[in-house]
């Protein structure tokens, strides 16, 4: 039988007054597996934490019931109290006599009566713990940020820069991620490039930072701290080292097709980099264009000119595979497609164009030099119409959600254009404005009462190609009416939605999707950049629509929580978590179904399927043991027998204990 | 049974409340004073999505007459799901003790933040109002279902 001792506080007068402490400890003597049984006046005190270790050594005791306040308030006092004895840890609990008794009970003999069974129940809980031992786990200091856009950067400079590796994958041939195609920032117009490109550069040279470009995330296995996950590099058959950068092979490449980076305003050749400021600046070849590719080998005039020999045709996908504690995910968005909305025309009239071929036309680098012109003949637009919320707060196209940055985009898209053409009339057809932001309200004031821009309440119904203009009908929601405008440029500020890929890459790292596609974090209040996978964590766009304030400050924040895991050689964590007997599991994996942070997984045993829990990876919540129906899975500290005990251990009144005049139980 | 006669029948609770949340939030009645009727007597569990059928049954087979579960709002359990596990196995167990003859009403879920000291003793004295309203204790034990 197990040798128990019972520690009964009177916590000065808040327990005592209540209950009868005395009964208490004479209650408790009676229990079969109480060895020893005491009050003090503080049991959280060093004196009474002594009076608790010179008791586990005089009468050798192997599981303490602490009876006092909540465990929440001082379990782990306790535990390590019985832990600088030399007894096991997780041996004791805490009878909750203050909070749950002491401190609510109006009678003193009620309020005792419940002190002697919440002691007897956890004296038989007590009894059927084990001894455990924390689960200590080793830490690969590195890791992985997925996303080189201005989230990705600023977390990987973050972690960098605390000393710790890091490993930065990117999708496309350059860093810089959306940012880099803008013309200027809200509220404060900064010039997007001249606050970006320098952090693009100091990524790139860090010599703890490893950037991967035109490379994607393929596998990913393993559990917080030790991560191992496999890259695809694909083929850009430009050697980055070889490269000057020169851009000869640019000039000379025979092939054009739309630039992704000028949002199709100009074109590029097969073999090209997005844009001058690229980094990596060494140019990707675009195999499905390329004509040496298309045409077996026939070409090859960028080979020819390039000075360094960089070029070779012949290199193939490489798959890396990197070992990392944390990884970040900063896959950032895409901008809805505008062309869904037939009733808008764009794609169909060049002069409806997108927010990003805005960002095109007025940027400096732009393929106008900065010149904001109608596509379709070059010549200043002398009206410009805006049109908000294109694919954001519409159900009808699927997406409910407000894209939270289209509204303080678009004044700042008037005010740009307003700053080029000072005579031009321009109108902004808005549903709401949202302009919650240190100095966004002001922003659009700015723009309503200084740059003579006009606000119109009102989504737009069509736009109509008449005798070379483009006509805008709306409602104006304030007068009632309709309104017809005629313009020479409409913009449609198109929203922000989730990276196709997204869901697939959410099943690859074992995180969770919503039903847009934005990852889920844990929390939506306290814990914001984790994510239901330890080790985790997310930053910018692709948790959901937010400004680039606010996803520096998300990639910081994603830093920081990762930090926290990489600053150690090892995580040491309770050991409260499931287990699976093998020999009583068949292998249902219903367990699998329920478990929110996918720490099961299938295993083999005798040759037939059963599930296994990652120790790693597993919160101890207990779904998957309430949910097993075989009983294989068994939980630590909270295991059914232990649950059991104690449910029976309410019930469990020692023989005699009545006659004694302890009155131990509320039940007849 | 003669001194239970004497006090009037005093309800045996089993309370199954969830760490994160109910167990806090009891802690909070604690911690504001609120006096409230002492039938219950609590066990802490990681998650109200922990809670089996088997707890249940093995609190009034013992001689409970009635259980309690506390758990997290919906969409802030700290494991994110575990209270959906749970108010889906409370639906089953409610229709459970119906089909065996037991009031339903000797089971209770509530959701009580770690905010919410007040609202548990609400709904504690509630609930215990409701089993002691039965009439008559639990007998499962005494007739014999359990040795």
């Amino acid at each position: 039988m197990r040798k128990i001792g019972v520690f009964v506080c009177h916590c000065g007068t808040n327990i005592a007054d209540m209950v009868d402490v005395e009964k208490v400890v004479a209650a408790s003597g009676r229990i079969p597996e109480v060895r020893y049984a005491v009050d003090y006046q503080f049991t959280c005190s060093a004196p009474g934490q002594d009076q608790i270790k010179d008791a586990i050594r005089e009468h050798n005791l192997d599981g303490v019931v602490v009876a006092a306040c909540s465990p929440r308030m001082h379990e782990t006092t306790f535990r390590n109290a019985v832990g600088s004895a030399g007894m096991n840890p997780y041996l004791v609990e805490m009878a909750n006599i203050r909070e749950h008794d002491s401190w609510v009970a109006s009678d003193r003999d009620e309020a005792t009566r419940k002190a002697i069974d919440l002691v007897r129940m956890k004296v038989k809980k007590v009894a059927k713990l084990e001894p455990l031992e924390e689960i200590v786990l080793p830490v690969t200091r590195r890791a992985l940020v997925i996303g080189g856009g201005v989230a990705g950067i600023q977390a990987a400079l973050d972690i960098a820069n605390t000393g710790v590796e890091v490993v930065l994958v990117e999708k496309t041939p350059s860093i810089g991620g959306h940012m880099a195609q803008y013309d200027k920032t809200f509220p404060t117009l900064d010039c997007a490039s001249c606050i970006l490109t320098p952090r693009m550069v100091e990524a790139a040279i860090h010599p703890k930072i490893t950037i991967h470009t035109f490379s994607e995330v393929v596998e990913s296995s393993g559990f917080v701290g030790a991560y191992e996950v496999k890259i695809r590099k694909k083929a850009r058959s430009v050697d980055l080292v070889k490269c000057t950068g020169c851009a000869d092979c640019l000039e000379k490449c025979p092939v054009k097709v739309p630039s992704e980076f000028e949002a199709g305003l100009a074109e590029r050749g097969a073999i090209y980099r997005p844009f001058p400021q690229a980094v990596p600046n060494v140019p990707v070849i675009d195999r499905e264009h390329c004509t040496y590719f298309l045409k077996d080998g026939k070409c090859g005039i960028c080979q020819k000119v390039c000075p360094t020999d960089a070029i070779d045709f012949t290199v193939e996908d490489e798959i890396v595979t990197e070992k990392v504690g944390a990884i970040v995910v900063a896959t950032g968005f895409h901008f809805y497609d505008a062309a869904n909305y037939t009733e808008y025309g764009y794609g169909r009239y060049p002069d409806v164009i997108s927010w990003l071929q805005f960002e095109r036309l007025t940027n400096a680098s732009g393929p106008t030099s900065g010149k904001l012109v109608r596509p379709s003949n070059g010549e200043a637009p002398q009206t410009i119409v805006f049109i908000h919320c294109v694919g954001s707060r519409d159900p009808s196209k699927g997406f409910p959600y407000c894209s939270r940055v289209c509204c303080m985009a678009t004044a700042k898209h008037a005010v740009i254009a307003r700053s080029k053409l000072p005579d031009a009339e321009i109108f902004s057809f808005y549903i709401d404005i949202r302009a919650a932001g240190k100095g966004y309200e002001e922003f659009v004031r700015r723009a309503i009462e200084q740059e003579d821009i006009e606000f119109i309440k009102g989504r737009p119904a069509r736009v109509i190609e008449k005798n070379g203009k483009l006509v805008v009908r709306s409602e104006d929601a304030f007068s009632g009416r309709p309104i017809e405008v005629e313009a020479d440029l409409v913009v449609l500020t198109n929203g922000a939605q989730a990276q196709d890929e997204a869901p697939e890459l959410a099943q690859t790292l074992g995180i969770g999707y919503d039903q847009y596609g934005f990852f889920s974090e844990l929390h939506p209040k306290l814990r914001p950049v984790e994510t239901n996978k330890a080790g985790v964590f997310l930053a910018g766009m692709c948790q959901g629509p937010k400004d680039i304030p606010e996803s520096v400050s998300q990639a910081s924040a994603a830093a920081a929580k990762a930090l926290e895991i990489l600053s150690k050689d090892e995580l040491s964590r309770e050991p409260q978590v499931a287990e699976v007997n093998p020999f009583r599991c068949t292998g249902c994996m219903d367990c699998m179904e329920v478990c929110f942070y996918t720490a099961i997984e299938e295993d083999e045993f005798m040759r037939r399927k059963v599930a296994k829990v990652n120790p790693g990876v597993c919160q101890g919540c207990g779904a998957c043991v309430a949910a097993c129906m075989d009983g294989a899975l068994e939980m630590k500290i909270f295991n059914d027998e232990q649950i059991y005990a104690e449910i029976t251990g309410l019930f469990a009144i020692p023989k005699g204990a009545r006659k004694a005049g302890g009155g131990e139980s509320a039940h007849g | 049974m003669g001194k239970e006669k004497d006090r009037g029948y005093d309800p045996v609770i089993v309370g199954l409340l969830c760490n994160w949340c109910t167990y806090a939030g009891a802690d909070l009645a604690g911690t504001t004073r609120i006096k409230h009727p002492q039938n219950m007597r609590a066990i802490r569990i990681p998650c109200s999505g922990r809670v089996s059928p088997h707890f249940l049954f093995t609190s009034l087979f013992q001689g409970a007459d009635g259980v309690f579960i506390g758990g997290c709002h919906p969409a802030d359990c700290h494991y994110t799901s575990g209270n959906y596990y749970a108010r889906r196995r409370f639906a089953l167990m409610k229709s459970l003790l119906d089909f065996v003859g037991i009031e339903p009403d000797r089971l209770r879920l509530e959701w009580v933040s770690a905010s919410e000291g007040d609202r548990f003793a609400e709904v504690v004295t509630e609930f215990t109002e409701g089993v002691k309203a039965l009439e008559r204790p639990h007998s499962l034990k005494r007739d014999g279902l359990e040795s």
